[in-house]
This record gives structure tokens, sequence and C-alpha cells, in this order.
């Protein structure tokens, strides 16, 4: 299986599978970062130095010992992939935006099963991520642990005693870890909580993130909750850390839908019908418009008021409807997109 | 208003971010909006995260060496403070020892904590050790030679040399 397979494949990773509380938490990625010792960062590299470092972590990924501790994985230079190809592997989140700034001497090595992907030369010689479905953070951070171990055997670290693993940035120094999880907060929307909420969350050390249109809606209802401490706490505080404050979120989100649910049932109903109805019949969709619509969907078929789609095909219509994904059998203007994306939604539906 | 990434069409878009209980706002057009939205599956890029940084450094002070008004560079990469202050990024492992008096008070302004209690590298835990202590013995014979400070760089030669055998031995 290639990096082509894995851009092909619209069901692969968190996209296509159901995890635990997927009626709330989309997906958990843990992510290290991690330099090589005696090299500067990637940003003072030149192209033989980041070409080094690619040499050296695909000799890393070819080890006999790595492949039976933590699976066959391959590293794939970005130059060899299409612009719309690297963007379809940020659309999937397999790799980040930042990656794709000057990528001639960047790479990336992703698993089959999509789990794992380990960017090259991006902020930090190595960004090793593992992106699952549903809540499951200490799933993630034992899969990272196991394979940041693998490639331990042939890399040597740029590690200190006083301050862990030194990272291109201050705020990664440490453990270099960023756990993070990805949130459906349709019910606090609708019972206007999100803002006091998120407020509480950071007032708890973490960040959170979300693309706010006109009001204070975020696009999709999507939010994602990260740590921000890298320095003094272990992997597991952090990690431990932020299920907790996630189990809470959960709890209250779904307090709030059920109490739309119980007082004002015809709106929440009338929400997602008429969100299925444009989805189904609508010519003409752009992004913002499908992201709203689909998470209103979404609340619908995890509140078992739509039956005949799971959330895992809703997950997959929202990566498909990406400009990327939309555009890669051939460039497509805006127009033409939006009506693609339709389209492509029209038929799934 | 106008969009602030383009400057051109008004901006219709307005992305809040918090993070460290710091509200920063950005306004966008429709268009802008979009692009940054696909590069980010909905969720904005840090924008603002390194220059952020430059205002924690306070690099209003910034100290100054011994020879007149020179800045402090990291030995071992080259990487100014003032390159540091601008990039947020930097250079190499061994900055985090060359700009330590600043990197101290940021790092606890950032982290609230100045040692790290998390893992160790498996195999390399005490060779890491090691590996470090070379490239700062290099970085010092560097300096000791630019500053003609013979006989402190033969010193440094000499431990340089033991260290190697040490770093031998521990392969």
């Amino acid at each position: 299986m290639s990096v082509r397979d894995v851009i092909e494949n619209l069901h692969g990773g968190w996209i296509g599978s159901s995890g635990p509380e997927a009626d709330v938490v989309v997906s958990s990625r843990v992510r290290v970062a991690r330099n090589l010792a005696g090299m500067p960062f990637p940003h003072l590299l030149d192209q033989a130095g980041a070409q080094a470092v690619i040499d050296a972590v695909r000799t890393a990924c070819r080890d006999e010992r790595f492949v039976t501790r933590a699976g066959k994985i391959d590293v794939t230079l970005l130059r060899e992939l299409s612009p719309v190809e690297r963007q379809v592997l940020v659309e999937k989140h397999l790799v980040s935006p930042d990656l794709l700034n000057g990528f001639e001497t960047k790479a990336v090595a992703i698993s089959d099963d999509e789990r794992t992907s380990i960017m090259i030369n991006e902020e930090d010689h190595l960004r090793l991520q593992v992106l699952l479905p549903g809540l499951q953070l200490g799933e993630a951070w034992q899969l990272v642990d196991v394979v940041d171990d693998a490639l331990e055997l042939n890399l040597d670290y740029c590690f200190s005693e006083q301050l862990g693993y030194l990272t291109a940035c201050p705020t990664n120094v440490g453990t270099g870890l960023r756990a993070s999880v990805m949130l459906h907060l349709p019910g606090l929307a609708m019972a206007n909580q999100v803002k006091g909420l998120l407020a509480t969350v950071t007032k708890l050390g973490l960040a959170v993130r979300g693309l706010y249109g006109e009001g204070t809606e975020a696009q999709g209802n999507l939010f994602q909750i990260s740590n921000q401490v890298t320095l003094g706490r272990t992997e597991e505080e952090v990690i431990n850390n932020l299920l907790l404050i996630t189990r809470q979120l959960l709890e209250h989100e779904r307090q709030a839908r059920s109490g739309v649910y119980h007082q004002r049932r015809e709106m929440l109903e009338d929400r997602v019908f008429r969100a299925y109805g444009l989805l189904k019949y609508a010519r003409v969709l752009g992004a913002g418009e499908a992201m709203r619509l689909l998470s209103d969907l979404r609340l619908g078929v995890d509140m078992g008021l739509l039956t005949g789609l799971s959330p895992p095909a809703i997950n997959a219509l929202m990566v498909a409807s990406r400009p990327a994904f939309l555009s890669r059998d051939g460039k497509l203007n805006d127009y033409e997109m939006d009506v693609a994306r339709a389209r492509l939604i029209r038929e799934k539906l | 208003m106008v969009c602030e990434r383009c400057q051109e069409r008004p901006a219709t878009v307005h992305i809040t971010e918090i993070m460290n209980n710091q509200t920063r706002k950005l306004h966008l057009c429709e268009q802008c909006a979009r692009e940054l939205q696909a590069q980010s599956f909905g969720f904005p890029p840090q924008f603002e995260l390194h220059n952020f940084l430059a205002g924690l450094l306070g690099m209003g002070q910034a100290p100054k060496t011994e020879e007149a008004g020179e800045q402090v560079k990291c030995p071992h990469c080259g990487l100014s403070e003032s390159q540091f202050a601008q990039s947020g990024l930097l250079g190499c492992g061994e900055c985090y020892a060359s700009f330590r008096e600043r990197m101290q008070p940021l790092l606890r302004r950032i982290h609230g904590h100045e040692r790290h209690t998390g893992k160790v590298p498996e195999r390399t835990g005490g060779y890491a050790r090691l590996i470090q202590q070379m490239e700062r013995l290099k970085g010092e014979l560097k300096q000791a030679v630019a500053r003609e400070e013979f006989e402190m760089a033969a010193q440094l030669r000499d431990r340089i040399k033991e260290l190697e055998k040490e770093i031998g031995q521990e392969r």
C-alpha cells in the first residue's frame, strides 16, 4: 500500500471507523516532536542536511526490529506527490498544513492503517502522530510510545536531562507532546453554552480552537481541545487531564442534547430534516454551508432521529467535500467546486 | 473593516482563538477564510504564536556580550538572539544552553516549570547526555579558538577526546 492508496481511500483511519463516545468525540490525536542530536533544526537545514534527516528516518523505518515492533511504514518525499495529493493528506488530518510550506525538503511516512504518520522536516525533524476515531487518547499515546521507541533504536534524539526532548519552538520542549480531541458540540451551541464552557476549559490550561462564522457558532460545531504545557508534566498526566476534561464536556453536551430533545423536539427534528433536505436536493453547496448542514445531519444520526446513515459515513462526506479531495481529478474553480460538492453529497445520501 | 490577510476585500468572517486564557481575533474576508480553512480543515493554524513568543522574551533589553554591543549567538548553529525573537524558533538543541538566561524565564512563563519529568529515550538516555556534553564542549572550543585562548582550547580538546572515548564505549 502506498501513500497514493491512502490518498484515494476515503474510509481509512479515523474517518472510516467509529470509536468510543463517537456521538461527541470525532477523533483523538497524540503527537510528539523529536529532533536528531547534533543537527540544526529544519528551518536552518540546507537541502543536503534535510535529505540526511529523511535518509536517517527511512533507514530507521526499514530496520527489521522497527517493523517487528511498530509495523511497516514507508517514507515518501512530498515533492513526489502532486499539489492536490499533498492537500488531501492535510484534509485527512494525516499531515499538518505547515508541512506543505517548502515541501521540497520534506517527507511523510504513513502506516497502512492510517493511524500513524511521521512528518519529516516540519518544524522539528520528526513529528510522530497517532490519530484514532472517537475518544482513545490513552490508546493513541501507547501507540506513539511504541513507535517512538522503535524509531529510537536507530536514531539519536536531541534530549537534555533537564529540559527533555529539545524542540525548535520552546512551547513544545519537554515531552514534545500535544494531545487533542476533536469534539462535535451542536447541543451546547444550541443551548448557547459553548462560550462559557470553553472559557472554563482554557482556564484549566487547555487550548480551544474552532472557526467562528458570523455570530458565535463554530463552523460545523467542531472544536479542537489540546494541552498547552509540555514541560514539567509526564505524558500520562497530560493525557489523563485532557481525558478527564473531555469526559466532562461530553456529559454537558449530552445533557444539552437531551434537554433540547425533550423540550423542543420539533425544533430539533426540523433542523435535522431541513439539513437532510438541503443536502439531498441542493445543486450548489459552499464548503461552509455543507459543514454546517453535515453537522446538523450528524446530530440527527447520533440522536437516532435519522436512520440508515452512520457517523463514519458523515466523516467521509465532511472530508470528501473539502476542496482538494473534490478536485482530485482535475482543477475546479469555486463555482464548479460547489456544484461538485452538491452532486457528491446528493449521490451519497 | 478590511480583511487582515489580503487587505482588499471587506472582512466578514471573524475568528477567535482562545489560548491560555488569551483571546486573539482575526478578521478575514470570505475568500481568505475559505483558503485558510481549506488548509486546516476548519481549524485556523496558530497564526501569531511565534510573534507572541518574541513579546514574552522581552526583547527590548537583550543582554550584550562584553564585546561592545555584540549580540549573543549560539556557537553551535550561529543563530542570534534577535533571529530567535523574530521567528520564535531556536536553531539547534544547543541553543537552549546558549540562550539559557533568556530561556529559563520564558519556559517558566510558558509551562510554569523548568524541569522535564516525562519520558527518557529508551536506548540513548545516558548516551544522549554525553552527546549533549560533547556538543557543548565543541561550541566552547570554537569560542576559545576565536578568542585566541589557546591554553583553554587545549584543555577543551583533551576533554573532548576523553568524552569521545566514553561515547565510543557507551555505543
